[in-house]
């Protein structure tokens, strides 16, 4: 067993640990907070995506051991934050959920992207939304909500960043 | 989707993690970014009894830049990359490579020298560095070593890595004039693995062109024949294709029919991606 003290949501917590214990299981099965979803965990759907260091991270590819003397925000801790109080509102509005078992990946995820670009259009919200699974695609609403999120956040105009996935060039020479 | 037990041990200079991972008859394993790593952990593809974390060993965060050369430490992110947060002498090439690898949860974390040295034949890292002529320095039980990349990686998740050895990052020489530079690759869906990816740069007007192909075979390579056909000035897609088809042969000659004409495909866009540049 390792040794931790991992601040979860402002509230610092120790404990010993399995070494091969990852985040995602730390915070659902030791600290009981469910809103983080374990759908792959292998780095695939992005459903237990959290922020660490104020990084946006997927919590299956964290050992807990690793985590010692970090920050860990789930959903739960960010119920007050002011992009997420945005966000909630326009997934609401937009239906942007259908099972909501992507949605606090999806909402983890969002959040980010609306604190590095301000404003994103529609295709750059699809590119860095690609490692968030919704197994009902129901992808439409969640852009829409996102993309309107960021227009009330920043108060209008569009992110003129360069799109670039490289998947979506012109299609291929014969 | 849970690992197999192990140890671990979170060392606090490289020496003393060099030594833990070079114990005998132990399975040892470095994490840095565990983005590759810990998957691998999980679906008990790869075995461990000890878990080395060297995540937070400072000499491998160092990032610097002299007069002719970047260094980046094996710590560095993707992200950080991708971020414009270490010196850019390449006209934005690593940059755009950076924000294309996974997914930004995963760029956060993963290590451009976890990548390089887990050598995963399918890894953007490896292209990039390889064409960017980049070496990288080891540290081991046998003191300091420095190999060109061609070197160090020797094939599909191959490297002359030994036990105890440890990745501390790489020199980057930096091009006489502004790089001009090509990048495309094919995959599936945003953020998967590539099924082909393709480099070229001209370091300046004078000298030769350097294209390389990735995700085609066991380890990144060379394209000789292309790259001496745009270096004549060449440039009819018909003389291209033939040397690319010349390449193909020596290097990646296994390759089915339509795996070669994705190839043709991506080294054709980035040979045009860099003389638009």
């Amino acid at each position: 067993m390792t040794a931790v003290t991992i601040e979860l949501n402002g509230v610092k917590i120790s404990d010993n640990v399995e070494p091969r214990q990852t985040l995602a299981d730390f915070v659902r099965d030791r600290c009981g907070l469910t809103a983080t979803h374990l759908g792959c965990e292998h780095g695939a759907c992005g459903a237990c995506t959290v922020v660490l260091d104020g990084m946006a991270t997927r919590s299956c590819l964290q050992l807990a051991a690793m985590c010692d003397g970090r920050s860990v925000f789930t959903l739960e801790g960010l119920r007050t934050d002011p992009t997420m109080e945005v966000l909630r509102r326009h997934f609401h509005e937009n239906h942007a959920l259908q099972c909501g078992f992507c949605t606090p990946g999806m909402l983890v995820m969002a959040r980010d992207i609306l604190q590095r670009l301000s404003c994103p259009d529609d295709r750059t919200v699809r590119h860095e939304l690609s490692g968030q699974i919704c197994r009902c695609t129901g992808y439409a609403n969640i852009v829409k909500a996102i993309v309107a999120a960021g227009r009330e956040l920043s108060g209008g105009t569009e992110d003129a960043r360069p799109h670039t996935d490289g998947n979506e060039t012109a299609p291929l020479p014969a | 989707m849970k690992a197999a037990p192990f140890e671990y041990a979170r060392p606090k200079t490289v020496a003393e993690a060099s030594v833990l991972l070079g114990r005998k008859g132990v399975n040892t394993a470095a994490i840095a970014g565990g983005q590759s790593l810990l998957p691998m952990l999980g679906l008990r593809v790869a075995l461990i009894d000890l878990l080395v974390d060297i995540s937070r060993l400072e000499d491998l965060k160092v990032v610097t830049r002299t007069p002719d050369s970047v260094w980046l430490g094996a710590l560095t992110t993707h992200a950080a990359i991708e971020d414009g947060r270490t010196p850019d002498l390449f006209n934005g090439l690593m940059r755009h490579v950076a924000g294309q690898i996974s997914y930004r949860a995963v760029r956060n974390h993963g290590t451009i020298g976890g990548s390089v040295a887990l050598a995963d034949p399918a890894a953007d890292w490896p292209c990039c560095l390889l064409a960017l002529n980049a070496s990288v320095r080891v540290v081991g039980r046998n003191g300091v070593r420095v190999e060109s990349i061609a070197d160090f990686i020797t094939g599909q998740y191959e490297t002359t890595l030994a036990a105890g050895d440890i990745v501390m990052g790489f020199d980057i020489p930096a091009p006489a004039s502004a790089l001009r530079w090509g990048f495309a690759k094919v995959a599936r869906k945003s953020g998967a693995f590539a099924h082909s990816i393709a480099i070229a740069t001209t370091q300046s007007r004078n000298s030769r062109p350097t294209v390389v192909l990735g995700a085609a075979g066991p380890r990144a390579r060379k394209l000789d024949a292309t790259a001496g056909m745009i270096g004549l000035g060449e440039t009819s897609e018909e003389s291209l294709r033939a040397a690319i088809a010349a390449d193909l042969e020596t290097h990646f000659a296994d390759q089915d029919a339509y795996q070669k004409r994705m190839h043709a495909a991506t080294i054709l866009r980035a040979v045009r991606e860099m003389q638009a540049r």
